[in-house]
């Protein structure tokens, strides 16, 4: 029968949920290790099993979408024309996305900011593990990223779904960190019996 | 029926999986809860799906 008291006050890291006691420790550290690996919030604050699933589910999905997208789904650029917005939610996954912006400086220091054209004797680095398209990019002409596109397929596509799911996903494990489970169900009715037991509950 | 290959219908199970389980798991401790909830989401998931493309299906068929 689940217990419904998820959600830890302010300053407050014991919470019970599900009949359990839980102590969040340090909020703000557990959160950020969540966001750093996903999981690791939760291995932090002693919550193995669920740290192993999280852990399982985001980096099974980040890599398969890295990999059915080419390993090159995830990059970061703001150059015109190629505005990857995507790079945005890939980023919740936290470190594995993070080369990501290494290769970006890397990139720029080779690229004109007058002509947006890089320059031929730019070398990405890590056999180009990340790293953006030779620029120019732009939509009406052949380029890297159409050359990605068309090497790949759909997989391009939903690699990039995937990776960005990935990363939506450990906002939801962040928050979980932070702040225990979520405290309405949205799945799943809350019968009247459970309701009665909640109220009970927190009047003793 | 399908103007693509039914292959590509694969790409939903890895998606549906790892939703479901980390969407079940951010509103439980409990993981026989976490696991009923994942079901629960999976089925809600695949059930609106399925609705989705029978509109897109007869909207085919009629338009």
């Amino acid at each position: 029968m689940p217990t419904k008291i998820p959600m830890a006050a302010k300053n407050e890291s014991l919470i019970e949920v599900d009949d359990r006691l839980i102590d969040l420790r340090n909020r703000p550290l557990a959160a950020f290790l969540a966001w750093l690996i996903p999981g690791a919030g939760h291995f932090y604050q002693r919550r193995h099993a669920k740290g192993t699933m999280y852990l399982v589910c985001i980096l099974s999905l980040w890599i398969i979408g890295f990999s059915i997208g080419g390993f090159h789904v995830v990059y970061a650029s703001r150059f015109p024309g190629d505005h990857r917005w995507h790079y945005y939610l890939q980023a919740g996954a936290g470190l594995v996305a993070l080369p990501a912006l290494i290769q970006t400086r890397h990139i720029n220091k080779y690229t004109s900011l007058q002509s947006g054209v890089t320059s031929g004797d730019y070398e990405p680095l890590w056999w180009g593990f990340m790293s953006p398209p030779h620029r120019p990019v732009a939509e009406e002409k052949t380029d890297e990223v159409s050359a990605w596109y068309a090497r790949h397929g759909a997989g391009y596509e939903m690699g990039t779904w995937y990776t960005m799911i990935a990363g939506l996903l450990n906002i939801l494990v962040i928050y979980d960190a932070y702040a225990g489970p979520l405290g309405i169900p949205i799945s799943g009715r809350k019968r009247p019996e459970d309701a009665a037991e909640s109220v009970e509950k927190s009047k003793a | 029926m399908l103007s693509i290959s039914p292959t590509y219908l694969l790409y939903y199970v890895p998606l549906l999986v790892a939703i479901s389980l980390v969407y079940g798991a951010t509103r439980h401790e409990d993981m026989r809860l976490v696991l009923r909830h994942a079901v629960y989401t999976a089925y809600w998931i695949t059930a609106f799906m399925g609705v989705i493309f029978v509109v897109i299906w007869l909207m085919g068929l009629f338009v």
